[in-house]
C-alpha cells in the first residue's frame, strides 16, 4: 500500500473521508460496548430512538447542542491558528462563576442583569484562557498542558465557592449556591430546557466568525499564522498578538456557554461535574469535525449533542457508567485525525 | 527527625508512579514522539493489572503476571498512538489527548465490575521504588553512552540524517512509543496493586499529566527525573499532611499539584528549558521530504 499525495483535495473527498471516519469510530466503540457486555446494536438503537424520535430526547439534544456550539466555534478558530486550547471545560466553569457572581451579588436594574452576566461570563472564560495564551507567547509554555491543568483548578474554584463563601442557605447534602432571581434567568422555549437566546448567540457567532476568518484582513492574518508561521513572521504579522486575540475569543465563547448552563438551566452555581458533563472535551471533536470552518459547527455540534444526550440514555436505560461518552469521544477523535491523511493522500494498493 | 524521614519515604512512594511514567515519556520524546496519552495508558494499565491480580488465584493473584498484563495493556494503547502518529502522520498532541480520553473511558467502563472489590495482599512499595530509580540510572547510561541511545536520540533530533545513516526511523519510534506505554502501564499497576490495592474510576487523578509536565521540567533527562519526581512526591505528601491542619481550605491544597505544574512549566520556560527539547519533537517523519 502506498500513499500518493493529492495536492487539491475536493470538498467531497473531505466529506466522504470524514463520514467514513465517523462510521469506523462507531464500529470500534461498538466493540468496546460488546466487551462491556452490551450489544452495540442495542446501544445504538437506544441512543437513536431516545434522542431523535422522542420529543423529550430531542430537546435534550438541543440543550446540549448550545454549549457545544458556543465552545466549538471558538475552538475551530483556535485550531485553525494552531492554538490547542483543551481548557474549554475550565473556561466554561469560570464563565459560570463570573456570571453567578453578578447574579448573586451585583444589584442591577432587572433589564441589565442578563446582559451583565453574559459580559461577565465572557470575561471570566477569556481570562482563564488568556493565562495559557500569555504563558505560551511569553515563555513558550505548551498550552495543551496549561489549559488542561487550569481545568482542574477551575473545578476546585467552583467547589470552594459553593462549599464556602457562596454556599446556599438551603444546601444540604449536595452543595450549590442560592437560586438566582428571575431577572437572572434566561428565557426558554416554553415546556423545554432550550434557552433560545443563547442558541441564537451561538448561531450568530458561527456565521460571524466564519465571516471574520474568510472575508477580513484580520481573518487572513489568522489563517497565515495557522498555516505558515514563518511566512506570518516575514509578513510582519504579530503572532503573539493574534494568539492572545484568539484566546480572548475562544475563552470568551466558552465562558458564554457557562452562562447559558447556569442562567438557562440550573439557575444556581452547582457542582462542576454536573455543570459541564465534558462539554469542553466534546467540543474539541465538534471543532475537529468541522475542519476549521466555524459555520460547519452548526452541523457538527448537534451531531455530538446527540452523542452526549445518547450517552445519558445509556446510563439510565442500560445502566452503563458515564465513561461511555469518553470512549466515544476518544475513538471518534482518533479516527478523525487518523483519517486526515486520506483527505490529502490517495491510497494506491500494490506496489 | 522521624518526621523528616517519614516525609521522605512518603515522597518516594508518591513519586514512584510519576518517575516510572515520566521515564517512558522521556524515551518516547527523545525519539521525537510526544504522547499526551500517559494518563489514559496509566488508567488502562491500572485496570489490567488489577483485573489479572484479582482473576488469577483466589483474590490475591500473581503479582508478576499482573504487572506484565499492565505493561502489555499500556503498550497496546501506545501502539494505537504510534500507528496514528507515526504511520498515518497525524497530529501527535491531539492523538495523545484522544488516547487519554479513550483510556480513561475504556478503563472506567470495563473496570466498573471491580469497583469496591479489595485485593487482600498489599505488595511492598520499596522494590518498585528501587526498580524505578534503577531504571532511571540505566536509561541515563543507555541514552548517553551506548549506540542504541545515540540512535534513539538522533531519530528525535534529526530523523533524515538518522535515516541516511541506515537507522530505521519508524522502527525506533514505534519501539520508543511502545516502551513509553509499557512504563505508563507499570505506573498504573503501581497505583492499583501496590499504592492502594483496589480499583476506582479516575484513580490516576491527573498523575499522568503531571508526569508529562515533569519531562519538560527535568529537561528530558532520566537522571534528573529522579529528583523531579521526589520533589513532586514531597508536594503530594505536604498536600495530605497539611490538609485540615491549617485554616486554609482543602480545595487550595487539592489544586496545588495542578497549579504547580503550571508554575513549573513557566519556570522551565523562563530558564529557556523548552530549548532542550529534541529538535524534531512533535513532527511526523516522511521519507524523501527535505
Amino acid at each position: 500500500m502506498a500513499l500518493v499525495p493529492e495536492p487539491n483535495p475536493s470538498r467531497y473527498r473531505a466529506l466522504w473521508v470524514t463520514l467514513g471516519a465517523v462510521g469506523v469510530a462507531f464500529v470500534i466503540a461498538g466493540v468496546v460496548f460488546s466487551a462491556y457486555g452490551v450489544s452495540p446494536l442495542e446501544a445504538y438503537r437506544a441512543m437513536l430512538e431516545g434522542t431523535l424520535f422522542d420529543p423529550k430526547g430531542l430537546q435534550e439534544v438541543f440543550r446540549r447542542t448550545i454549549p457545544l456550539l458556543l465552545i466549538g466555534v471558538g475552538l475551530t478558530l483556535a485550531f485553525r491558528t494552531q492554538f490547542f486550547n483543551i481548557g474549554a471545560e475550565g473556561q466554561l466553569l469560570l464563565g459560570a462563576v463570573f456570571a453567578a457572581g453578578v447574579a448573586l451579588f451585583v444589584p442591577l436594574p432587572p433589564f441589565l442583569t442578563l446582559p451583565m452576566m453574559f459580559l461577565a461570563g465572557a470575561v471570566g472564560g477569556a481570562v482563564w484562557c488568556l493565562i495559557a495564551a500569555w504563558l505560551k507567547s511569553r515563555l513558550g509554555v505548551n498550552e495543551i498542558l496549561t489549559t488542561l491543568m487550569l481545568n482542574y483548578v477551575a473545578q476546585y474554584v467552583v467547589i470552594y465557592l459553593i462549599n464556602g463563601p457562596w454556599k446556599g442557605k438551603d444546601a444540604r447534602g449536595y452543595i450549590y449556591s442560592d437560586q438566582f432571581g428571575p431577572a437572572a434567568q434566561i428565557p426558554v422555549i416554553p415546556g423545554t430546557n432550550v434557552h433560545w437566546p443563547t442558541l441564537l448567540l451561538g448561531i450568530f457567532l458561527a456565521f460571524a466568525l466564519q465571516f471574520l476568518l474568510e472575508r477580513t484582513t484580520l481573518g487572513y492574518a489568522m489563517r497565515v499564522v495557522g498555516e505558515n508561521p514563518g511566512a506570518a513572521r516575514y509578513a510582519g504579522i504579530s503572532i503573539s498578538r493574534i494568539m492572545l486575540l484568539i484566546a480572548l475569543i475562544t475563552g470568551g465563547a466558552a465562558g458564554l456557554a457557562g452562562v447559558g448552563e447556569i442562567a438557562g438551566i440550573h439557575h444556581r452555581l452547582i457542582e462542576p461535574l454536573q455543570l459541564s458533563s465534558g462539554y469542553g472535551f466534546t467540543a474539541v471533536i465538534v471543532a475537529w469535525l468541522a475542519r476549521g470552518n466555524p459555520a460547519l459547527v452548526l452541523l457538527t455540534a448537534p451531531l455530538m449533542g446527540i452523542i452526549l444526550a445518547g450517552g445519558d440514555l445509556l446510563k439510565v436505560s442500560l445502566n452503563m457508567p458515564f465513561r461511555v461518552v469518553d470512549v466515544f469521544s476518544g475513538v471518534m477523535l482518533l479516527c478523525l485525525i487518523a483519517s486526515e491523511v486520506f483527505v490529502r493522500n490517495r491510497v494506491r494498493w500494490g506496489r | 527527625m522521624d518526621e523528616i524521614l517519614n516525609a521522605f519515604t512518603r515522597a518516594l512512594s508518591f513519586g514512584t508512579p510519576l518517575l516510572l511514567a515520566s521515564l517512558g515519556a522521556i524515551v518516547s520524546e527523545r525519539a521525537g514522539v510526544v504522547n499526551l496519552g500517559v494518563e489514559g495508558m496509566m488508567a488502562v494499565g491500572a485496570l489490567a493489572g488489577f483485573a489479572v491480580a484479582y482473576g488469577s488465584g483466589t483474590g490475591d493473584g500473581n503479582l508478576f503476571l499482573a504487572v506484565l498484563a499492565a505493561m502489555g495493556a499500556g503498550t497496546l494503547a501506545a501502539m494505537l498512538h504510534a500507528f496514528v502518529t507515526i504511520t498515518l502522520r497525524a497530529n501527535q498532541f491531539v492523538s495523545g489527548l484522544a488516547l487519554s480520553m479513550l483510556g480513561l473511558g475504556v478503563a472506567g467502563l470495563l473496570g466498573k465490575r471491580f469497583e469496591g472489590v479489595p485485593l487482600f495482599n498489599q505488595p511492598p512499595e520499596l522494590p518498585f521504588t528501587a526498580l524505578a530509580i534503577g531504571l532511571a540510572l540505566a536509561l541515563a547510561f543507555v541514552l548517553h553512552a551506548t549506540r542504541w541511545g545515540l540512535a534513539l536520540r538522533s531519530v528525535g533530533e534529526n530523523p533524515a540524517a538518522a535515516d541516511a545513516l541506515g537507522i530505521n526511523v519508524l522502527g525506533v519510534r514505534y519501539f520508543a512509543v511502545g516502551f513509553g506505554g509499557a512504563m505508563a502501564g507499570l505506573a498504573g499497576a503501581f497505583l492499583s496493586l501496590v499504592y492502594r490495592p483496589s480499583w476506582t474510576d479516575g484513580m490516576t487523578a491527573g498523575l499522568g499529566w503531571i508526569a508529562v509536565a515533569l519531562v519538560i521540567f527535568v529537561g528530558w533527562s532520566p537522571f534528573r527525573a529522579i529528583f523531579g519526581s521526589i520533589f513532586f512526591g514531597l508536594l503530594y505528601y505536604l498536600q495530605f499532611r497539611l490538609q485540615g491542619q491549617s485554616g486554609i481550605p482543602t480545595e487550595v491544597f487539592a489544586s496545588l499539584p495542578y497549579l504547580l505544574v503550571i508554575l513549573v512549566l513557566a519556570l522551565s520556560g523562563l530558564r529557556g528549558q523548552q530549548g532542550n527539547a529534541p529538535e524534531s519533537l512533535g513532527k511526523p517523519y516522511q521519507r524523501g521530504e527535505r
